[in-house]
């Protein structure tokens, strides 16, 4: 199972906080993973996800779309953050 | 001897300065130098009348986050202390968001630890703010400045 978490206004603009997707040997990469969500998710998901300034993290550090992924991994999309 | 204070905290509890230069000081002896950033939520902002600020965040990979900012910080100058309170949850005009405090042998490494872990923390962290107001709810927007601000510590 991987777990994918949504934060900020990327979570409003897709309605969904964290959702469960069933580990296979399909889903290798985050790029893979992303593009699942898109097929399943539609249009606005697909503008969401693939929006230039998405940021994107796999077990809690900050991963590019090529980062492989295990079963049991975490992953989160975010939009640019603002702390501090 | 007492329990040693973490170095990097997350929570909604506000925060003494005083409490933390203490904890500093405390922590690393040979300090000749403490240089310190404490943030706060503006009182007014141009285009609406912000009533609460909200500070979202990332629990798992926060603390972790600051954590490899001090630790960058700790590789590039000497430092020997650092303490790093970044608060979460509702906020209000004039509250105190976030402080980094940096103790050092001399006050060049202070001053540049201190500025770097706070630009590098404006843009790596999982913080996201929104601004509540009459009007409705806003998410602060991230600023080309603080990218340009952590972009010039890059080698």
């Amino acid at each position: 199972m991987i777990k994918v978490l949504f934060f900020a206004r990327l979570r409003e603009q897709l309605g969904v906080a964290s959702l469960d997707l069933e580990y296979s040997a399909s889903l290798a990469t985050l790029a893979a993973l992303q593009q699942e969500l898109v097929t399943q998710g539609g249009a606005d998901w697909q503008a969401a996800l693939e929006a230039e300034n998405v940021l994107r993290a796999v077990n809690q550090e900050e991963a590019a779309l090529d980062q492989v992924l295990a079963d049991g991994d975490e992953v989160a999309f975010f939009p640019p953050v603002t702390g501090g | 001897m007492a329990q040693r204070c973490p170095d990097v905290r997350v929570q909604e509890q506000d925060f003494d300065v005083s409490d933390l230069q203490r904890e500093l000081l405390g922590d690393a002896g040979r300090a000749g130098a403490v240089a310190s950033f404490t943030g706060l939520v503006r009182v007014s902002n141009e285009q609406r009348e912000v009533s609460a600020m909200v500070l979202e965040h990332y629990p798992a990979m926060t603390e972790r986050s600051i954590q490899k900012i001090v630790d960058e910080a700790r590789q590039r100058w000497q430092v020997l202390g650092v303490k790093v309170v970044h608060r979460v949850g509702s906020l209000h005009p004039g509250d105190q968001i976030v402080y980094v405090g940096v103790s050092c042998r001399h006050r060049g490494d202070a001053f540049q630890a201190c500025e770097f872990i706070m630009d590098y923390l404006k843009t790596r962290a999982p913080f996201w703010k929104k601004e509540i107001s009459a009007g409705g709810e806003h998410w602060v927007e991230s600023r080309d400045s603080d990218a340009l601000a952590a972009q010039r510590w890059k080698d």
